[in-house]
């Protein structure tokens, strides 16, 4: 047993634990946590795999950015335990359909039959010199370009889309205007008048 | 490594290389450690002067040893974890916080050898692990089962998510002119004379760079995570003696980080300011102190300077100003870059 496999075994462990205690558990506040864990284990799995960009990458798209808004809405939100464990025996045999036909899918794509080590070879180690950002950057916009940019677009959309939808004008909500409130000078909110001190009678 | 392999002669080859990393990262986290607590008294003592008093001068010759007072303060200290508060995630949240503030440290280059891990990648990593920070914050927040800490955990949240995509489109623009992820060979790229660094074609980046450092460290004029005067001490204020000593651990190993990456990034790092006698009579790693003892003045000038910004100025900063300035820079060093002779001005 190499160093690396004991790496590997480690986090491989890690990673199977905090994904099933993202379901198990019930507080939704500590399942968004498991769930960081669970992508922190992934990126030291494909960093281990020499795989630096995409680990990286993971760790700062979806630990520092995506999982810390999900956080902040799971917070805020009060959830009724009682009222979500209400419909589990009614849903359990439909969801448990889902979950069998989920599983079996993984199970035709990834399994044995097309992913062992006979039909991918492990891949050569890489010398410590190699770029792995650049030659992935080179990829993404020579060969892959159209995919690529249609994939931005899409993205963009899909952004417009959404604040288009939150946006309302709420009349009764006040709004500041900065500007206003640089350019406000103490003559237009303060009158000073002057007045002659009262004589005693 | 000499001695080191004399002494480790006989143990297997993979516990060598641990032991040697182990002395490394020993070698980085306790003058760190020295820092931050010495940072805190230069600190006072600046602000001090700065408002016409004299600051701590009590504790030890001119108040040398007042650090190390409060640092012994703070672990006799007792720990109270608040009832009704999360247990784990109270104790958890200190240790999050001031990891990643530890982990970037281990890419920084302090001179063109000395850096822990020289990875092809270390912008990139330095980022990704920054941005884990606010998960001390945030956790901190809610396990305290305090209205004022959660207040506090969800300023910072909203703060941090705003000011990183800023600070990450200024390193973009880093990465454009010096055409590297590497810490170090960006450090190189500027070699030759201050009127290489990367701040003079660069500088509204830096600038933005700087301010979203300050945002990120919840510094002045940016900590309404904290903002006594409006949530207590938000998000660390049901934390007591070591647990509350790591958040402010953190905050000042951050901005040394910060600092020092400003350095890497657009100061030129360890290099001098001109290639000649005088200048080069100071070691690399002399210079490399010198110019983050100069960001880190600015820190503390800042603070002794501004208010504190309101919550909704702090959100138009960064996504109507910062973010936009940011846009238009990188656009027109690439415009420049590609289509004009011009792109010298940018990059060599």
């Amino acid at each position: 047993m190499t160093f690396e496999s004991l790496v590997f075994d480690f986090f491989a462990a890690v990673l199977l634990w905090s994904a099933a205690m993202v379901v198990v558990i019930r507080n939704p506040v500590k399942a968004a946590l498991f769930l960081v864990l669970a992508f922190v284990s992934a990126a030291s799995i494909w960093m281990l795999a020499e795989a630096e960009f995409l680990a990286i990458v993971l760790v700062l798209v979806y630990v520092g950015a995506v999982m810390v808004l999900f956080l902040f809405v799971v917070m805020m939100i009060d959830v009724n335990l009682a009222a979500l464990k209400q419909g589990f025996r009614a849903y359990l045999p439909l969801g448990g359909v889902v979950a069998l036909l989920m599983v079996v899918e993984i199970a035709l794509v990834v399994g044995p039959a097309r992913f062992g080590l006979h039909k991918v070879p492990a891949p050569a180690p890489l010398p410590s010199h190699y770029d792995n950002t650049r030659a992935l950057g080179t990829l993404l916009y020579t060969t892959y370009v159209y995919p690529f940019e249609i994939a931005a677009a899409l993205l963009l959309v899909a952004i417009v889309a959404a604040i288009a939808l939150t946006m309302r004008r709420r009349p009764e909500t006040k709004y500041q205007d900065p500007s206003r409130q640089v350019n406000v000078r103490a003559q237009d909110r303060v009158r000073l008048v002057k007045m002659p001190a009262e004589r005693r009678g | 490594m000499g001695v080191v392999s004399t002494v480790l002669g006989g143990f297997p080859a993979w516990s060598q290389i641990l032991a040697w990393d182990l002395i490394k990262i020993g070698a980085i986290v306790v003058p760190l450690m020295l820092s931050v607590a010495y940072l805190t008294f230069i600190e006072r003592k600046v602000i001090g002067y700065m408002q016409v008093r004299v600051g701590p001068n009590r504790v030890g010759p001119r108040g040398w040893l007042q650090p190390i007072a409060d640092g012994l303060k703070l672990l006799l200290k007792e720990i109270v974890v608040p009832t009704g508060s999360n247990k784990i995630l109270f104790v958890l949240a200190p240790v999050l916080a001031i990891m990643p503030a530890l982990v970037a440290w281990s890419v920084v280059p302090f001179t063109s050898h000395w850096v822990l891990a020289n990875i092809n990648a270390g912008l990139l990593f330095v980022l990704a692990v920054t941005s884990m920070g606010v998960y001390g914050v945030v956790v901190a927040g809610w396990a305290s089962n305090s209205k004022y800490a959660f207040l506090g955990s969800l300023r910072s949240a909203a703060q941090i998510v705003a000011y990183e995509i800023a600070m990450g489109f200024a390193l973009v623009g880093v990465l454009m002119a010096a055409g590297t992820l590497n810490l170090r060979r960006i450090a190189l790229e500027q070699a030759g004379g201050f009127w290489h660094w990367l701040v003079w074609p660069l500088f509204p980046l830096f600038l933005v760079y700087f301010i979203s450092g300050v945002a990120e460290t919840n510094r002045l004029p940016f900590d309404v995570a904290e903002g006594e005067s409006e949530i207590v001490a938000g998000f660390h204020v049901e934390y007591s003696g070591m647990t509350f000593a790591l958040f402010f651990l953190a905050e000042y190993a951050n901005m040394i980080l910060l600092s020092a990456l400003t350095t890497v990034l657009f100061l030129g790092g360890w290099l001098p300011p001109l290639d000649v006698a005088p200048f080069t009579w100071l070691p690399p790693l002399a210079w490399f102190l010198v110019k983050v003892s100069a960001v880190l003045f600015l820190y503390l000038w800042l603070r002794a300077t501004f208010p504190r910004y309101r919550y909704d100025q702090i959100m138009r900063l960064g996504w109507k100003v910062l973010i936009p300035v940011t846009l238009v820079w990188i656009s027109v060093m690439g415009v420049v870059m590609t289509f004009t002779p011009w792109g010298f001005l940018f990059s060599r």
